[in-house]
Parts: C-alpha cells; structure tokens; sequence
C-alpha cells in the first residue's frame, strides 16, 4: 500500500460542498502536483465535520492542523507556507472572537472541544466512500462480534443494559422494541432505517448519513440478528441526494467485501439491505406511515398497536429505527453497555447529536453527553448569539417541540426535562432565537408547516391546524382579538387528543410552548398592535433616520416598489402608502450607516408619520 | 391537491411517444415488475421526464398492473411529483426554520417578484419553475436558495439578483425572465 507523509482531507458535508469545497479539492491537487507533491501528499475527502458554519474546511494529518474558510485563491500560498515550508499558516485557521489568538487544533477549539463523540465518531477523519477506512477504524468489529460470540438474546440484553432509547424524537427503549420484535413467531421478519429526517432545521441524519454510512450498515446488520431478519430497508429523503448516493456506495461494497448477502463473515448469517427514497412528505417520517410508503402507497398513519415490532411492514414483525439510533449499536455492541451507559443521565444514556442553527455563531452538528445542560451548548459550544444581541429562546424538537425561554437555559438536556419543560427531545434540531425573532410568527411557521404536512385523515388534525393557523395568521396581521386566546388553547387540545398520529398529537406544541413563555408577546400583537421583535409586517413601519443618511442611493436602487424618494447625497424618504415592508431597503443599507430603521406600535406609527414631515422641502 | 388534478387533465392527451412507453417499461423492469416499486418508478420518470404527464402514470399503472386510481393517489399525495410541467430552470428558495428566522420568506418574496410567480408556478415560456422547499439541511448556509442544483447561502436580494441574472442567463440563449413589476 502506497503511503504518504500527509493526508490533506477536505469536508465534503453538504455545507462545504455547497460553498466550494470540491473547487478547493480541486485546486489543492492541482497546486499539489504543480509543486511536484502528488507522491507524498494525498488529497481526500471527508464526511461532515459539523462546523459549517465555517465551512469549507480542511484538516492536515499527521500535523493535525485544522483550517477553515479557505478557498481556491488560498492554496498556492498554503502548499507553499505549510507543505513546502512546514510552516502552519495562522492567518486559515480559526481565531475565537474577541480577538484571541489562532487556534491550530481542531480539539482546542471550542465547538469541538465540549463535545463527545460516538456517532460522530468517524467525521472528518474517513472517507465515507472507502469501506477500507471504516474497517481501520474498527468497523464491523461490533458485527463480527455479535455474529460469532453473542446470541440474540445476548445482543438485545447488551443494547437494553446500555440503555439506549430511540433517537428519533419519542425515546422508546431500544431494546425493548427489539426484545418485543424478536418474540414474535412470524416470519420474515424486517429491518428498517429511518431516515426521512422531515424536521425543518434539523440535519443530524443526513451528515450522519453522509459521514459514516457503514455505522449505519453495521447497527441495521446486528439489529437484522438479534430479531432474525433476513431484509433490511434505508429509507432516505429524497431531498439528500448526497446522503443517497453515499449509502448507495456503502452498500456495494459492504456486499463485496461479504459484510452484506448471504453467510455473512462465513457465520451462515444473511442480511441484506436495500435503499427507498422518500418522496418528500413530513409524516412519512412517522413509523407506520413509512412503512406503508415503502409498501408503495400514500404515507398515512394507522393505528397503534399493534406495533411495527408486532405487525409492521406487510403485516409482518418490523423493527424501525432512526439513523441515529443504528448509528449507536455498533460502539455498544463492540464497547460494551457499562462503556456507553457512563454517559448521560439517569434516564437518559450516551449522546444525542443536535443541529444548532438559527441565530447562532457557531451553526453546526454537535454531539453531546445527554444531561448537558443548554446554557453549555448555546454559549459554550455555539460561541452565543451574533451581533451580540440578546437570546430568547430555542426552539427545539421541530414541529412537534416548543420553544424554552432564557430562564431556563440551565435545564438539562435530557428526554424528560425537556418534555416536561413544553418541548421534546425529537429528532434534535435547535433552533436559536434572538431578540428579532417573534415568536407568534414562529409559532404560525410551525402551525402553516404541520396544516400543509398533515395527511388529513384525522380531522382534528387536518380541520384544527388549519383553524390554528388561520386565527394565528389574523393576529400577526394586527387583527386579533383577545378570546382568540383562549380559542387556541381549545383547539391545541382538541387536535392533541383527537390525532392518531405523532404529528397531530404534537402539532399544537409550538403554539402552546409560545403561549406557556411569551404571552405577553401575543398580547403586544392583540392589544398594542405591535410587534415588539419587529418583524411582522403589519405592524411595523420602516423609515429613514435623516440624520444618518448619506444619500448614497443604495436602498433607493434596491426598493422593488419604487417607494424611495430623494437625490444623491440628500436624506432619502420612504412613501409609506407605497411600502410594500419587504424589509430590502434595510438590509442593503451599510450597517455602519444603520439609517433605515423599523418600528412598531403606536409610538411607531408615530415617528414614521414624523420622519417624512421632517425631510420635505 | 385540486390544482395538481386539474392541471394534469388540461395538458393530458396527444401522441403518446414510442420512447416514452419504453422508459416506462425499462424502469418497471428495473424494478423487477413488483407493484410496491410505484413511487421508485414514479421518481425515475420524473427524473427523466421532469414531470408525469397523464399518460405516464397511465403507462405506469399498466406495466406494474396497478388501477390508474391507485398511482395516482400515490403522486398526488408525495410532494416530489409535478402534474405539471416543470420548467427548464428550478430555482429552489428553503423555508427551513433556520432560514425562516435568517428571513428565507423575505428572500422567498423577492424571488416571486422578481421571476413573476408564485411559489410552485412555472413561467408561461417554460424556462423557469420556482419552488419551495421545507429543508435542505444546509442550515449554515441560511437564507438558503437552490438554482439548478447550485447552493447560494446567506441570500439576500441583492445577491438574489445577481444569482438570477448568472444562472438564468449561463448557456442559455433566452433572456432572463424580466421583473414582473416592471414590464
């Protein structure tokens, strides 16, 4: 085997990819073989780091340095400096705010450094496409070793002793699913992966997917052993064509090298699995509706029980999982239950891997002991909010969750905290909100979601989202009144108790979670007619500050209405009649001149009716 | 859904291509003619043929022995099927949360301004469809929007107008669509 004394290794998750990272690839070999380098360098890719907020990124090995935010016109002088020269070049790698010096290490910097990783294991450090690279990092070691030295019983007793519970989104036990699949008679019997990962802002499985497909592989076989199946399915989202072209390749070469087929490893054991893209609906995500897509018709929701285990895809015993679940079997397995039952809580056992994402610095995949407290992960791990501004809540667990306010960021980041705190663990999106955030606007995003997701075959479902968003919609417009208060209340409930499946019985949560922490904010919108986050456009106005415009005419070219008046180095006015509040007069205009500004409420109205009055000739 | 309906029975008829009904038949064959392969099928036409015409998921529903009604169901109801012609260009914006609160709708609006249309409207000429998307899980990359398969992050709409104006017009003889407010 051909060795190298570096190995330059690019990430190549959907953030870097989608900002360049196959450019910089590129440019890297190209730069590398000019330097007459190609025999003792290799350019690789990588699966996601998860610090895409950063991206693209490259780590070098053995040197373990880490750089970020490179692009093609950087490399010539990065070979130079640090593969010609062996000299780091500070000016890549990544500096921590408040003007600290550069941090070389990927472990020292710290939105890595707090985080354990097990799922995540493999990211950043293998190429997702080579089996070879798993295998080196003790890949199918845990299958080898529950094929050849455990029973069934052997298996389900070690995943139930590890405490492992579902990780997408409810916490079922595992190993009580599998126990309960592995009584059943029937046979055949089936394996499925969930991977519909329909959550807006959640993207756990599909880097999980991306990174390290034969953990995957690997957890699916050894589930496939302990129930007795013979037939395994991945169902991916059709909206990760990454994702699926990853998984597609693991599996080719997991059945070349006899990892998948018949008699696998010589144990007379046959497993085998096979890809189905979803066809992009929220509730095929829920378990019974999957299993009816995959069985080719609509995804709607049946009722439980009896249970997949007992009766799942073409009425036969069914154990499904979400990626991050099977992602956790192969470590247990290969580690023991003491090793992994160390981390976490008393209820909550290992790691959960979260996306943060919104108003954060640091927008990324991270992967934590369950327990950590909130505070940790936002500020610790997510470096706080941009600009400085003020934090409001998370939102977390999707469509099914809510939103947890600052009072309390010390809560534990565990399934039952969280729960009884008006959110859930679901499938692990966090989303951060700041001060400009409106949370009744953020609970009608939710509410449009779930009512444009809901199948509609449960009518409290498919007749309350609508009504919930519809009474949501009249009060962002400034036209609530205050019983419609009491009106969502009742129909949370209603679309709560009346739903058969996760979606409906969790649709209300956004709503209710908002009305639990920011009433008040509801109230502004009902009574004052204002928006206190300045976002919801009927009730803000934008003006122009005369006294901090330049009239420099920028705003003025970006307003699609035509709405700005004024001449080259005089103050610009808006026409508030002809404002259509699309917001672009003040994005474009430079923030160190800041002279557009938003406001709301009658004292609003107010200094917008003024602004003008103020300016004209 | 009922626009979906009407629209598929407007463009249906007309000469069914010979070509046509051999990729229908290839593709169920690939599937080993088993009847739960029918939204497999279906996503393979729709990568071929951009949307599924009537007489498609006609030829579907024979060659995998399905009722007509039964295919059509399963695209009416999965998000990822056009009834309707698509254009030649796809401009996708993302209104994941992430970017929802990054201000992906304001993104989204300029975008229906700008091309003319709605969300899920193809333009009259065929060039342009202009879609929504739930998530793309690219959430560092908020406000995200996606034209032909090319990931543009951290829009705004001055960079919307920028990515319009190189996409839509790159190897490609038509002008660019033009500002619907303005023509």
């Amino acid at each position: 085997m051909k060795t190298y004394r570096t190995h330059l290794l690019v990430c190549a998750g959907t953030g870097c990819v989608s900002c360049g990272a196959f450019g910089l690839k590129e440019a890297l070999e190209k730069e590398i073989a000019r330097r007459g380098l190609q025999d003792e360098v290799l350019v690789a890719a990588s699966g996601c780091n998860g610090f895409c907020e950063r991206g693209p990124l490259l780590s070098v090995y053995p040197d373990n340095i880490f750089y970020q935010k490179l692009t093609a016109v950087d490399v010539p002088y990065l070979v130079e400096e640090h593969l010609l020269k062996g000299r780091p070049v500070p000016k890549f790698m990544y500096v921590p705010p408040a003007g600290k010096a550069p941090v070389p290490r990927m472990s020292e910097i710290d939105f890595f450094k707090n985080q354990r990783l097990i799922v995540l294991r493999n990211r950043g450090r293998i190429d997702p496409e080579k089996i070879e690279e798993y295998i080196a990092f003790d890949g199918y070691e845990g299958l080898a070793k529950a094929l050849s030295a455990m029973t069934p019983e052997d298996i389900i007793a070690e995943i139930t002793a590890a405490g492992l519970r579902g990780r997408g989104g409810a916490g079922f036990p595992t190993g009580k699913k599998w126990q309960l699949c592995r009584r059943e008679a029937a046979t055949p019997k089936y394996i499925i992966c969930n991977g519909d990962e329909g959550d807006p802002g959640a993207f756990m499985d599909r880097s999980v997917l991306e990174a390290d497909p034969h953990a995957v592989i690997e957890g699916m076989a050894i589930g496939a052993k302990a129930i007795g199946a013979a037939k395994g399915f991945a169902y991916i989202r059709d909206e990760y064509p990454l994702a699926v072209a990853r998984m597609g390749i693991a599996i080719a070469q997991a059945r070349e090298r006899g990892l998948l087929g018949k008699d696998i490893l010589g144990t007379g054991f046959d497993f085998d699995l096979e890809i189905i893209r979803g066809a992009g609906a929220f509730v095929s995500g829920e378990e019974t509706a999957l299993i009816a897509s995959i069985e080719g018709q609509r995804a709607s929701p049946r009722q439980r029980p009896p249970y997949p285990a007992q009766a799942g895809l073409w009425g036969q015993p069914t154990v499904i999982n979400n990626v991050e679940t099977w992602a956790n079997v192969p470590s247990i397995i290969r580690r023991g239950a003491a090793w992994f039952s160390g981390l976490g809580t008393e209820t909550s056992k290992g790691t959960k891997v979260f996306s943060l994402v919104g108003k954060i610095r640091n927008t990324g995949l991270v992967e934590v002991p369950m327990g950590l407290r909130l505070r940790d992960i936002i500020y610790g791990i997510g470096g706080g909010i941009p600009g400085d501004r003020e934090f409001k809540a998370i939102q977390i667990g999707g469509p099914s969750g809510g939103c947890i306010p600052k009072e309390l960021l010390d809560l534990p980041v565990d399934y039952e905290s969280l729960t009884k705190a008006g959110a859930m663990m679901g499938s692990g999106g966090m989303i951060v909100m700041d001060e400009e955030t409106c949370m009744v606007d953020i609970a009608l995003y939710f509410l449009r979601f779930t009512q444009e997701e809901s199948c509609g075959k449960c009518a409290p479902c498919r007749i309350g989202t609508r009504q919930m968003a519809g009474i949501l919609a009249r009060i962002v417009a400034g036209e609530g009144r205050l019983e419609d208060i009491d009106a969502l209340e009742t129909l949370a409930l209603t679309v709560k108790r009346g739903s058969l499946c996760g979606l409906g019985q969790t649709a209300p949560n956004p709503v209710l979670s908002t009305l639990r922490y920011f009433r008040n904010e509801y109230l502004a919108h009902i009574t004052d007619r204002s928006c206190p986050a300045r976002v919801c456009k009927n009730l803000i106005t934008f003006f122009i500050d005369p006294e901090a415009c330049v009239g420099c005419l920028l705003c003025q070219k970006q307003c699609p209405a035509g709405a700005i008046r004024g001449e080259r180095k005089k103050p610009h006015v808006i026409d508030q009649a002809a404002c259509i509040k699309c917001g672009a007069c003040f994005n474009v205009c430079p923030a160190k001149i800041g002279a557009v500004k938003k406001s709301t409420g009658a004292g609003g109205r107010a200094s917008a009716g003024e602004s003008p009055a103020r300016v004209e000739p | 859904m009922k626009t979906k309906l009407r629209s598929a029975a407007a463009t249906g008829s007309g000469a069914f291509r010979s070509d046509e009904s051999a990729a229908v038949r290839a593709i169920v064959r690939k599937y080993g003619f088993q009847k739960r392969a029918v939204i497999q099928v279906l996503q393979d036409l729709q990568e071929r043929f951009r949307w599924l015409s009537p007489d498609l998921l006609e030829a579907a529903a024979r060659e995998l022995g399905l009722p007509l009604a039964s295919v059509f169901s399963v695209a009416t109801f999965y998000k990822s099927f056009s009834l309707a012609p698509r254009g030649r260009h796809i401009c996708t914006v993302c209104m994941g949360t992430a970017c929802h609160v990054r201000g992906g709708a304001a993104v989204l609006e300029h975008f229906e301004r700008k091309l003319g249309l709605r969300a899920g409207q193809t333009s009259s000429d065929g060039e342009v469809t202009l879609e929504r998307v739930n998530c793309l899980g690219a959430c560092a990359l908020a406000p995200l929007a996606v034209v032909d398969g090319r990931y543009f992050g951290q829009m705004s709409e001055a960079k919307a107008d920028e990515v319009l104006r190189t996409s839509l017009q790159a190897g490609n003889s038509r002008p660019a669509p033009q500002d619907g407010r303005r023509t």
